[in-house]
């Protein structure tokens, strides 16, 4: 029962001007040392993924045969690849893809979790069917669906989008569609526990429109949810991709992202680790930060914090 | 005390004789662990024309007469070669007589006769068979047993070089009895068959996963009464090349692993290892770049690749093709991926010597990017504000394919930035080794459909008569629907000048001339750009220091000589 008083708590704070209800998420966050070890993590990893390529000037793809299996010197200061290629430069523009693909998934399956969630949480004659339909996607095998896709719709978006352009939007999709489900449980889950409290029913009482009350009562209460499994979503979303271009489905075999880095490296171990512990490293501080910040947020925005 | 002592010494009397008696006793050794990391899809290679499968049915199934190691001929089933000399061919080459050694029996036990033998003849022309092993069959008119021990075949013209038909490992016996149902359309249908041959070699195939691994135990029937020294062979398929060449040279889980196509720095740590080592032999495998003289625009759907998509729109233009061999600096791409296992090469038959031109050294073994680029200006194609080539809206970017290998896959960005030097685009695509070479008619990534506009891999020829091998590039031999996709002339070259030198090759025997012949059919390939040679590939394949008798063959089947294996005291 005390639960159920807590709850009422936010929408009462939302009348308060938001910058507040900000600045509280806000300390909340910085509370927690890991989140905010995290954040700075992850804020350099981005930095550096999309700044570094101004300092640090050497083309990831260029081709120097002299120069190839190189230790960490001045010049290539992550070593070079047994083709001579600066590891420094492919780890950066590894980043950007990785990243992206990451950050787009993620968001293209919280999408689609929140959407299948709320909908099937909140209106009851969906559920079952909704809920069936996240069975079946559950149940799918993911390689083998995602070797048809490849093989379907490859040739196509190449034709329409270019190699790269193409394939990106192909494994964003791939990767969204297949990663939504357990979002889409959760969401449904709280939705579900909230809708059945007493403000939803003063709401409703109140004559206030079923998608009004959905944005403004349902969604705040169960964002702490969203956004911890959009945080693993980025990790999850980047480890697929890896495990992708591991397999030869993802990009083109001369185009870097982490996993292909890290799988054309796998050989190498013994000659030149750097090629393995620079991408291995940025992949597991990506999705570790991404992990800390989604803790983080958590308990910023849970309700029975705030109250403090 | 005495007794004691009398009694000891009998004991090892004893134990020394049972020893030197399980020495020579088959089966004894256990069991012998191989690993290809492409994995084998079938044991019947009349249906494949895969390496993998020719090797791993070369276990099972044997031919007439194989090649040793040094590329001589050696008999398997029969008592010698035949020869002008000893009479067994025909003075006017019209025909040849294998003599079949008395008392080999097949695995089952049955007799083998020449009725298998002429059965194997009719499998393979069998109309709708889709034989992967037709061009050894090539001009053969009949086969004949006047008894059951004597093979007659009659060609249909002078066979200057007769050794094709039943030589070598492309062209094992099977079994009449076994396969007789299954001829023609049926073939690929028979999988208990397929899978499981029997054979006269010395193992038999106990089960088999396709794709995954096989085990064979020890052929009781044998001829050999003494061999092999093994009682079991697994043969793992799978995985990739450099944990192949780490299972048997760092850790020595398995006893040999086939095709070691890993970056030579890498090969040489492991090799520190000591547990085992590398054996090379140089051959006749030479990587190539194919290109396609059909359209592979994927807008075309199922026409794609075949007569009637009609011309390449850019590798039509002989310029563009010798261009892109101009561009291409072999020894970098040699240092950076094979080491001491590779030479730079212009020729699609490198070896022997006889038949080994150097017309087209001159020009072509050397990087010239200057007349590379003067070419295609001349041509006509202009560089674009993208630095690409193109001329009338047709833009020279390639979509490049080969198999999953890291060689490879260096071998195609080395390959991808040489052309952007002179303005030509590459596009890199690879798939996995199992489906590239894998032959499935319904996949769209393997080699045979050749569903791009350059594709690169390694093929090579059996033996030292590269004839039937010059013969895959006949106009008839395209790869299309209508033959299931099994024509071996993956390129699409297609010349009735090249087809007439290859019927008058068929019916030269003088040695000089026979090879003068190949060399210019060989140098008619690469001066017109059926494809661009890169390098020139020694067998490599590493071994156990605890596995004795292997003699790497380049000629063969590498597992030649599987009988005479034996675990290393």
């Amino acid at each position: 029962m005390t639960d159920a008083t807590v709850a009422t708590a936010p929408p009462a704070k939302a009348a308060t001007p938001t910058r507040s209800a900000l600045a509280d998420i806000w300390r909340q966050f910085r509370a927690h040392r890991g989140g905010v070890v995290g954040l700075i993590v992850f804020t350099f990893i981005v930095l550096a993924v999309f700044v570094g390529p101004y300092i640090h000037r050497v083309a990831p793809n260029a081709i120097n045969i002299r120069d190839k299996n190189q230790w960490p010197s001045l010049a290539h200061p992550f070593g070079t690849d047994n083709l001579g290629k600066d590891m420094l430069a492919q780890v950066l523009a590894g980043g950007r893809i990785s990243l992206a693909v990451g950050i787009t998934a993620m968001l293209l399956a919280l999408f689609l979790g929140t959407l299948v969630g709320v909908v099937s949480g909140y209106i009851r004659r969906l559920d079952g069917p909704l809920m069936r339909i996240t069975d079946l996607f559950l149940a799918l095998p993911l390689l083998p669906l995602l070797l048809v896709i490849l093989m379907l719709f490859r040739d196509t978006l190449r034709a329409a989008f270019g190699p790269e352009t193409g394939i990106f939007i192909l494994i964003v999709f791939v990767i969204g569609i297949t990663s939504w489900m357990h979002t889409a449980r959760i969401v449904r889950g709280d939705v579900l526990a909230v809708k059945s409290q007493e403000f939803i029913l003063a709401a409703k009482s109140s004559g206030m429109r079923e998608y009004r009350i959905i944005l403004k009562h349902i969604l705040p209460n169960v964002l702490s949810s969203i956004m911890v499994s959009a945080t693993l979503g980025i990790a999850s979303a980047i480890i697929t991709e890896s495990a992708l271009s591991f397999l030869g489905l993802g990009f083109p075999s001369d185009f870097p992202t982490w996993g292909r880095l890290l799988f054309d490296g796998a050989n190498f171990l013994q000659l030149t680790p750097s090629r393995v512990l620079w991408p291995g490293l940025a992949i597991s501080a990506t999705v570790l930060s991404v992990n800390y910040m989604g803790d983080a947020i958590r308990d910023a925005l849970d309700p029975r914090a705030l109250k403090h | 005390m005495k007794n004691l002592k009398l009694l000891l010494a009998g004991t090892v009397a004893a134990l020394a004789f049972a020893g030197s008696a399980a020495y020579a006793a088959p089966g004894t050794d256990g069991d012998l662990k191989i690993l290809f990391w492409q994995a084998v899809s079938t044991m019947n290679p009349y249906l494949s024309g895969g390496t993998k499968e020719v090797y791993a049915s070369s276990m099972v199934i044997e031919p007439l007469a194989r090649y040793d190691e040094k590329g001589g001929l050696v008999p398997t089933l029969v008592t010698e070669i035949p020869t002008v000399e000893n009479g067994g061919v025909a003075k006017d080459l019209m025909s040849m007589t294998w003599k079949i050694k008395p008392g080999v029996k097949w695995s089952d036990g049955t007799p083998f006769t020449a009725d298998d033998v002429i059965f194997t003849w009719k499998y393979c022309i069998a109309p709708d068979g889709g034989c992967a092993q037709a061009a050894q069959y090539e001009g053969v008119k009949s086969v004949e047993a006047p008894d059951p021990q004597t093979v007659k075949i009659t060609f249909t013209e002078p066979k200057p070089y007769p050794y094709s038909a039943f030589v070598g490992a492309q062209s094992p016996v099977i079994q009449k009895k076994q396969f007789e149902n299954c001829v023609g359309a049926k073939a690929p249908g028979c999988t208990s068959a397929n899978f499981g041959p029997i054979g006269t070699g010395p193992f038999v195939v106990k089960e088999f996963k396709p794709n995954d691994v096989i085990t064979l135990t020890a052929n009781t029937n044998y001829r050999d009464t003494a061999k092999p020294a093994f009682a079991s062979v697994t043969l793992k398929g799978g995985g990739d090349a450099a944990s192949a060449a780490r299972a048997v040279l760092e850790t020595g889980e398995y006893d040999y692993a086939w095709n070691m196509q890993v970056e030579p720095e890498i090969l040489a740590k492991m090799v520190a290892a000591g547990k085992g080592k590398l054996v090379t032999s140089f051959g006749t495998q030479v990587e190539r770049i194919n290109l396609n003289h059909y359209n592979a625009d994927p807008s075309l759907g199922a026409k794609r690749s075949t007569k009637d998509a009609g011309p390449h729109p850019s590798l039509s233009d002989p310029a563009v093709r010798r261009a892109l061999s101009l561009a291409i600096d072999r020894d970098i791409i040699v240092e950076a991926g094979y080491g001491a296992a590779g030479k730079a090469t212009c020729n699609i038959v490198p070896a022997p010597a006889a038949v080994a031109s150097t017309k087209n050294d001159s020009w072509c073994l050397k990087q010239d990017l200057v007349a590379a680029n003067k070419l295609l200006d001349d041509a006509g194609w202009k560089k674009g504000p993208d630095g690409i080539r193109a001329k009338n809206g047709v833009k020279l970017s390639y979509l490049y394919a080969t198999s999953t290998n890291s060689v490879r896959q260096a071998t195609q960005e080395l390959v991808k930035d040489m052309w952007s030097q002179i303005g030509v685009g590459a596009e890199l695509r690879n798939a996995s080794a199992s489906v590239f070479f894998g032959g499935d008619p319904a996949s769209p990534d393997t080699f045979q459909k050749f569903y791009a506009d350059v594709e690169m891999y390694t093929n090579n020829f059996d033996g030292t008569d590269p004839e039937k091998y010059l013969a895959e590039w006949l106009c008839d031999k395209v790869p299309s629907p209508a033959n299931g996709w099994q024509g071996q002339n993956i390129p699409r070259y297609c010349n009735p000048a090249y087809d007439k030198l290859v019927g008058e090759l068929s019916k030269t025997a003088e040695l000089d001339k026979r090879a003068a012949l190949a060399k210019q059919l060989n140098d008619m390939l690469t001066e017109e750009g059926a494809h661009i040679p890169l390098v020139h590939r020694g067998s490599v394949s590493s071994h156990s220091l605890k596995l004795a008798g292997v003699k790497m063959n380049a000629w063969d089947s590498e597992l030649w000589n599987v009988a005479d294996w034996s675990r290393a005291k």
